[in-house]
């Protein structure tokens, strides 16, 4: 047991506990952790990829299941999209497997390096959140494990109260142990990216809402430190006889992201150049000559892959914020008071002098999930540099903002949001959601054996 | 064991510390428990006297910091691992290690008493590994932490005064510098604290010497909270007694043993 204590982070790179990591590879081993932890008295939370910004995947001093070894993709037929696989599997195994067919995952986060599992227990969900909703609704079905001991398999028709509290339920009712999902039919490797500049907040959040049902996917990226510049990246799939080499360019050769920049320097280099811009003048003015280049309109044809994991194009990008590393705060706001919100919200920022070094916005609409961050409206993400002389401001600021949001009618994403306290939480959800959540775990964990520090902050 | 609550978890924004300091419930432990809880740290404080270590939790947590009481005695081997566990999982991870717990008996010059000799053995040296042997392979495979054993000047050399007490500091002093040459590749922090006098109930036990360059318990406290900050590795309090400890060092055997202290 004291060979398995490990120091886990969060993606970010600003939190880091120790755990003991134990890493079963097949449900027979997940139950035996169950029985261990009971034994010693430890509580369980499972991770996949650590791709979350917070302490959704840490269980300080108790056990964190590791579920990357289980990543078999278990059956795939191309005939009808249908994929089943263990929650081990990454985003980047799943469209590697069906693209050549034709298919493409019809949600996926901006890195491909998440698990199946983590995908469903945050219920991600991508640039065309307007359009597909989150990852849960491709869901066919899955089958978990309880504390209990049972193994439960869960759809919308099938225990329909655990399939929709489960994804987006972070972990804290069960363990996922196979996930069946149907893919998004395609007929090229490509889309059509339109990018145009949008001067102010205000032109940016009306080209999302214009915008949105023109396109397949829609982002906008927001300058937060002159408030306002930005630029908007719209695509189309592309259909039919609109790419003349489709067996081409659904190939994964033709996906690839490249391994080095202008074809010499590494990419896993990178990042130690980013370094030195990594603070308000350096992040102002890599903003600042963004916008500029962005200021022209132009169109442009983009693999798949290049188009959606834009996190994955520089590797280890979150080490050039330097030691302690990186927050993201992401509120979700109705679209009546987005602008306003984040108005006060981003000039707070402003004035405190703690500047988020990039925005980005998206379009989303509401879903059925219990615990959904989804609202009929907008998202802005902020990246914010954690140091030891910002870090007593920054926690005052954020909680300035968990205000303004709440007021606004807004909501919170757990797979981001590392300082949103509990009382926040519960004002969000609101108590009867809350108290339907309760019911839920009493009835799965009994016994309260799957807790994570993220559970423990905003549940307890 | 303790029922109070868990200290909340720690968050980027709001990090956490986390320590195990054991005899803590007065002279340098106590004192270093305070110093600890006021550089951040979340604390759980064990002590065979729960009465005194409930004080000192009380005192700290009255100041809005975080300490905890867990009631051990120390001879008490096999309840180690259960607690160690128990504790790690309360207070949400482990950063840092203290053992400061040691008892002492002067005998007189020509007494040879076995069962005090055991106690400082088992207290001193035996307690402090049975908690170490845990906690060495845990900070070895999380690559982090620090281990700090409150050892003694006492350990440097046998003298006629204290056969037991030498021998179960120069025990220690030996197993912590084992430790540390074990660890440090693995980024585990090992440190030996070497006190001269401090002005301890030590002191006033009868047989005790006359004080010699003694400090207060909170200089004491300061100074191996520094030697934490700093990631020290052999440590004398005061810095005094590494010059006068050079000394005695070099003495050869042929004058030490003539020698009257």
């Amino acid at each position: 047991m004291n060979n398995t204590f490990t120091q886990l982070e969060n993606f970010g790179h600003s939190l880091k506990t120790a755990c003991y990591r134990l890493q079963p590879r097949s449900v027979d081993e997940i139950h035996e952790a169950f029985q261990l932890a009971k034994q010693q008295g430890l509580t369980v939370t499972a991770r996949g990829a650590g791709r979350s910004y917070n302490d959704a995947s840490l269980n300080g001093g108790g056990i964190v299941l590791d579920l990357t070894g289980m990543n078999q993709i278990l059956e795939w037929e191309p005939a009808t999209g249908i994929v089943r696989g263990e929650p081990g599997v990454t985003l980047s195994q799943l469209w590697q497997k069906v693209l050549p067919d034709g298919w493409w995952p019809p949600v996926v986060s901006g890195t491909m390096t998440t698990t199946l599992g983590g995908c469903l227990g945050a219920n991600i969900h991508g640039k065309n959140n307007f359009k597909m909703g989150t990852i849960g609704e491709h869901v066919i079905e899955f089958t978990a494990l309880l504390p209990t001991g049972a193994e439960v398999t869960c759809s919308p028709q099938k225990n329909a109260d655990l399939f929709y509290s489960m994804i987006g339920g972070y972990g804290m009712l069960g363990i996922f142990t196979s996930v069946t999902m149907k893919m998004k039919k395609i007929e090229s490797g490509l889309l059509e990216v339109h990018a145009w500049p949008t001067r102010t907040l205000k032109e940016q959040l009306q080209s999302l809402e214009d915008g949105a049902p023109n396109y397949d996917y829609i982002v906008g990226w927001l300058d937060t430190i002159t408030i306002g510049h930005g630029q908007i990246h719209a695509a189309n799939y592309l259909h039919g006889k609109e790419d003349p080499e489709p067996q081409k360019t659904i190939q994964l050769a033709y996906q690839n992201l490249p391994s080095r920049l202008f074809g010499v320097m590494p990419k896993s280099m990178l990042h130690y150049f980013m370094t030195p811009f990594m603070n308000n003048l350096g992040a102002w003015g890599i903003n600042t000559g963004k916008y500029i280049t962005s200021l022209r309109k132009h169109t442009f044809r983009q693999p798949h892959a290049a188009f959606h994991f834009l996190l994955d194009y520089v590797p280890l990008w979150e080490l050039s914020y330097g030691r302690s590393g990186l927050i993201q705060y992401q509120s979700f706001l109705p679209k009546e008071t987005a602008l306003q919100a984040w108005t006060e919200i981003l000039s707070i920022a402003k004035r405190q002098g703690l500047p988020s070094y990039l925005g980005v916005t998206k379009r989303h609409r509401p879903d059925k999930f219990l615990l959904t961050h989804a609202v009929d409206g907008f998202s802005l993400a902020m990246d914010f540099k954690v140091t030891d002389g910002s870090r007593a401001r920054m926690s005052a600021m954020l909680q300035e903002f968990d205000q303004i949001v709440l007021a606004n009618g807004g909501r919170f994403y757990f797979a981001k949001n590392s300082e949103t306290s509990a009382a926040t939480a519960r004002q969000f959800y609101g108590e009867e959601t809350v108290e339907k959540f309760r019911k839920l775990k009493k009835r799965c964990d009994p016994n309260g054996l799957l807790e994570s520090d993220l559970y423990r902050r905003i549940f307890e | 064991m303790s029922d109070s609550p868990k200290p909340a978890p720690a968050t980027p924004l709001q990090p956490r510390r986390r320590a195990i300091l054991i005899g803590a419930s007065q002279g340098v432990g106590a004192a270093l428990a305070r110093k600890l809880a006021r550089e951040g740290y979340v604390l759980a404080l064990l002590d065979r006297n729960a009465e005194l270590l409930n004080k000192v939790c009380v005192g700290i947590s009255a100041d809005g910091l975080s300490a905890t009481p867990y009631p051990h005695d120390v001879t008490d081997y096999e309840a180690v691992p259960a607690l160690l566990r128990r504790i790690v999982a309360d207070l949400g991870g482990l950063d840092l290690f203290v053992y400061v717990a040691g008892v002492i008996h002067f005998p007189a010059l020509d007494e040879y008493n076995f069962e005090q000799d055991r106690k400082m053995v088992e207290v001193n040296l035996l307690g402090a590994m049975a908690w170490m042997s845990q906690i060495a392979p845990m900070f070895q495979n999380a690559k982090s932490g620090q281990i700090v054993g409150i050892s003694s000047v006492a350990g440097d050399r046998g003298r006629i005064g204290n056969p037991g007490y030498n021998t179960s500091k120069a025990g220690l002093s030996t197993y912590l510098e084992a430790l540390r040459n074990r660890l440090s590749r693995h980024g585990v922090n090992v440190i030996t604290i070497k006190p001269g006098m401090v002005k301890t109930g030590m002191l006033s036990l009868p047989g005790a010497p006359r004080p010699m360059f003694a400090v207060t318990p909170e200089r004491a406290a300061d100074e191996i909270a520094h030697a934490i900050r700093r990631r020290s590795q052999v440590v004398y309090v005061s810095g005094l007694w590494r010059l006068i400890m050079l000394v005695i060092r070099h003495i050869p055997s042929v004058i030490f043993r003539r020698m009257k202290f």
